[in-house]
């Protein structure tokens, strides 16, 4: 009996793992392997946790936008990122979990999100830095994951692509117009710049080779390129945008290479990264703090909502 | 600390310009029609994607299976005769209208 199950199992495994290599894309109530499902749930949820906390360190500065503009530009993208949340929530629950489960494993402290968003955000500066490094690495990162194999997560990838441009462009062009500003503004813009460099390259996760998910996902197409590769390209398509507005960057090994028509930098400080993925970051407690203050001050909104649906919708 | 609120999840559905088909655009969770269309908006609607919203609960929404592939839309694949393509005809035949 259980023999046949086995079979049964790894014959549906091999068809599954043939429509991936044929590119097929898995939708929701498709046969997947359990593993597979668990990954993306893993994936996904903790991408979905990231845009929400995402929105802390910028909304900090929503009330300190220097100019009525730069506030409206501020409140839209922080009002997008919380979009992000929602569409790749949606998009996990299609695999069997409920958004709510998902919220409550992060408010316990058993989910991860992006270390980036435990550093401060000490100046206006920062706000640039954020949309033109953070966003851009994100950037980087969901372009690559809008060819993933699976339909709901490629699908938000798509949508959420689109709007990060803005995001981008607001940020870059913060920093470019503090480059061309006094002395003052100048040292501002680069001290952001200094602090948010090496966070944004982390982003990318750990080096391939110490990435234990890494190749299972890539087998499944869920992730189509390295860690490392995705960096290196990010790495190449910003240096030069900085370059051209004065801005440079904090590593000395940095340098382009003609031959290989790419960059050449330093080291990752891996324990740093270590240190914040494990709680022990800038404001990792201050983050989680927010969110559960969050959760209890929004508790008599749903509870209402839920008194008047069930006073006019039962 | 409670997340035990009994938010259902309604698909959206936009359409993009007068005279288009409505399209699928994902999901909100609300706990009643007018919040689900008012969340709807604002997921889906942000940037002039939508001149007309339709949500629906998601519980209402009955779909085929990915095994009914073969059985269930069988009658259109043996039945060729209903494609243009199946009658063979000489040169002279041109169609009615471009
Ligand atoms: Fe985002
Ligand atoms: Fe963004």
């Amino acid at each position: 009996m259980e023999a046949t199950v086995t079979a049964d199992m790894l014959e549906r495994e091999k068809a599954f793992n043939d429509r991936i290599a044929r590119g097929e894309v898995i939708e929701p109530k498709d046969w997947m392997p359990e593993r597979y499902r668990k990954q993306l749930i893993r994936m996904m949820s903790q991408h979905a946790h990231s845009e929400i906390v995402g929105m802390l360190p910028e909304g900090n500065w929503i009330t300190r936008a220097p100019s009525l503009s730069r506030k409206a530009s501020l409140l839209a993208k922080v009002q997008d990122e919380a979009g992000h949340g929602l569409y790749i929530y949606s998009a996990t629950e299609t695999l069997g979990v409920d958004r709510l489960e998902l919220t409550q494993q992060f408010l316990d402290g058993n989910a991860k999100y992006s270390s980036i968003f435990n550093y401060p955000t000490l100046s206006w500066a920062d706000i640039g830095a954020i949309g033109w490094l953070v966003d851009g690495a994100a950037i980087v990162n969901q372009t690559a994951l809008a060819k993933c194999s699976y339909g709901p997560y490629s699908r938000a990838m798509l949508r959420i692509c689109k709007e990060e441009n803005f995001h981008h462009k607001q940020g870059y062009q913060i920093l470019s117009i503090m480059m061309q500003g006094t002395a003052e503004q100048k040292e501002m813009a680069q001290d952001a710049v200094n602090r948010f460099w090496w966070p944004s390259l982390m982003m990318f996760g750990p080096s391939d080779a110490n990435s234990p998910n890494s190749e299972e996902l890539m087998r499944w197409k869920v992730k189509l390129h390295s860690n490392d590769d995705l960096r290196q390209r990010f790495i190449d398509r910003t240096v030069p945008q900085g370059e051209a507005i004065g801005l440079t960057f904090p590593d000395d090994k940095l340098k382009y290479s003609e031959t290989t028509r790419s960059y050449e930098w330093g080291q990752i400080n891996w324990d740093e990264f270590k240190a914040v993925v494990s709680g022990n970051g800038p404001c990792n407690k201050q983050r989680m703090q927010a969110r559960k203050t969050a959760e209890e001050n929004g508790q008599w909104v749903r509870a209402a909502a839920e008194a008047y649906a069930a006073k006019h919708y039962n | 600390m409670s997340t035990d609120t009994k938010l259902i999840t309604w698909e959206v559905f936009t359409q993009k310009k007068q005279g288009a088909a409505h399209e699928h655009a994902g999901s909100v969770k609300a706990t009643d029609p007018k919040m689900a269309l008012l969340n709807a908006r604002d997921v889906y609607g942000r940037r002039n994607e939508a001149i007309n919203m339709w949500v629906v609960p998601a519980f209402a929404i009955t779909a085929s299976t990915p095994e009914d592939v073969g059985p269930f839309f069988d009658p259109a694949n043996d039945k060729l005769y209903r494609n243009p393509n199946f009658y063979k005809l000489s040169n002279t035949y041109k169609p009615v209208a471009d």
